[in-house]
């Protein structure tokens, strides 16, 4: 085996880093905005908005990412509506693309996860607030969202990561992350050991990272629950 | 014991008899009109696919074709998966380093594919800021890197398949193509490629394109690449590969 290619090109893994890092933290951040959304639509008890947002989750949860990737870059592109519109500013861009896909993947998982978080709220809990003449968005505010918070974060965290190497797939339509530019060293010096162990390292030194932050990240906001709790 | 020993040595020689017909697994790539193409029916056709097995009957030969993925063809070749690999592949230093090739089998240039009515030149005021897409690791996105990218006059996007650049070239997501001269001539006739044209001029220099397209077997099957040799010289005397080329092509695409 021989690293010196990796040595070589280690700037070209730094670019594949910080895309890879643009298109997670993105997704994830208008993804939770849009799962909330879904997650509430879900739960009301309006027939249309409750049907729209459980048909969403099904059908975007029912297929791969992979293949939803394709649809939006390549089948999108063979329309002629899409392509003589204002929206082809959008979808020409094989970045915008992926993100637009990876923020509807993960708004539905996300969707799911907040849903369940809301339901294992205590039914007490929600009745108290309303017996101290609470209205229904003061109860949300004050006793749902935050445990909701509680409830969710330790799946929405797993989300997280599932996301990061969820955009491996988009060097698949063009795009240079860190998948990608092990895919270019691969196909440039046919050194598919160096160049794959090198991204897998990376995603790994990554997750890691991101694992230490959210144990911090619940252990304080636990804690702070409990203190409030004993107060 | 004697007896298993018996059958096992039976089992031995009858093997032997049925691989006297040898068998030549050739890695293909099967999405490069018109050199290589799968059809609606999944099975092989183009002048790659029509050479490899004129040479495998000149061989007197089983031709096993065995379809790969581009990005992956040489180390799918190094690790046994085939034998050889008859896939437009240019001859250059990079590869030459991993495998060894046969002589050409043939050779032809590269060329800008635009819009017709983009009104470009290939110039490199024309070109400033223009994307253009490649198939990756070819010998085509090397050349556009270091003659263009390099130079911070145009932007490189790389495509798994020459068919997905295509397709994202008629879907305007990119300003041109860089293919070779066959290729684009094939995209021209296609339903899709009718809006386009060739521009600039033709590009063969020898430090990016080498010697031509060879046949790539692994440096240690001397003897296949000598029997390939022969084959090609073979075909080409006996006017096989010009009936094959006359199928394809107008023009000689062996070269001089």
């Amino acid at each position: 085996m021989d690293f010196s290619i990796i040595f070589e090109n280690l700037h070209r893994y730094q670019e594949g880093l910080w895309i890879t890092l643009q298109l997670t933290s993105l997704s994830v951040t208008i993804g939770l905005f849009l799962a909330l959304i879904l997650a509430l639509m879900k739960n009301t008890t309006n027939p249309i908005l409750s049907g729209f947002a459980r048909c969403y989750i099904y059908v975007i949860r029912g297929t791969p990412l992979l293949v939803q990737l394709y649809l939006v870059y390549y089948g999108l592109s063979q329309l002629e509506i899409v392509r003589e519109s204002f929206l082809w500013i959008f979808f020409r861009e094989p970045y915008l693309c992926a993100l637009f896909a990876l923020t509807l993947n993960t708004s539905a998982y996300g969707a799911e996860i907040i849903r369940g978080a809301i339901k294992q709220t205590s039914l007490y809990e929600i009745e108290a607030s309303y017996a101290f003449g609470m209205s229904k968005v003061q109860c949300y505010r004050r006793v749902i969202f935050p445990s909701v918070v509680r409830q969710a974060m330790p799946a929405y965290f797993n989300e997280i990561i599932l996301m990061l190497h969820a955009t491996s797939l988009v060097s698949t339509i063009t795009i240079v992350d860190i998948t990608g530019v092990a895919r270019m060293l691969n196909s440039r010096y046919y050194a598919p050991f160096e160049a794959f162990i090198s991204a897998g390292i990376i995603y790994l030194l990554l997750t890691i990272l991101l694992v230490s932050i959210f144990t911090t990240l619940e252990k304080r906001i636990n804690k702070q629950a409990y203190q409030l709790k004993i107060t | 014991m004697k007896k298993i020993l018996s059958i096992f040595a039976m089992l031995i020689l009858f093997s032997s008899v049925a691989s006297a017909e040898k068998v030549l697994r050739i890695g293909v790539e099967g999405a490069y009109p018109p050199f290589s193409q799968t059809n609606s029916d999944g099975s092989l056709s183009g002048f790659d696919i029509d050479i490899a097995n004129a040479l495998c009957d000149s061989l007197n030969v089983k031709c096993k074709l065995v379809k790969q993925d581009w990005d992956g063809i040489i180390p799918a070749l190094l690790a046994r998966k085939y034998d050889a690999i008859i896939a437009s592949m240019t001859i250059n230093e990079e590869r030459k380093k991993k495998v060894d090739f046969t002589n050409k089998y043939y050779a032809s240039p590269a060329r800008f594919v635009v819009r017709k009515d983009a009104n470009m030149e290939i110039v490199n005021a024309d070109l400033k800021g223009k994307t253009v897409g490649v198939q990756v690791a070819t010998v085509m996105e090397k050349f556009v890197i270091d003659n263009y990218k390099d130079l911070g006059i145009l932007k490189v996007r790389s495509y798994n398949t020459q068919d997905e650049a295509n397709l994202d070239l008629t879907a305007g997501r990119i300003d041109l193509g860089f293919m070779e001269f066959g290729v684009a001539e094939e995209f021209l006739k296609s339903k899709t490629g009718a809006k386009f044209k060739m521009a600039g001029p033709s590009f063969a220099q020898e430090k990016w394109f080498g010697e031509g397209i060879g046949i790539a077997v692994r440096k240690t099957s001397k003897s296949l690449k000598n029997d390939l040799n022969k084959a090609i010289q073979a075909i080409r005397k006996n006017g096989t590969y010009d009936k094959i080329r006359a199928k394809y092509f107008a023009y000689d695409i062996y070269g001089e």
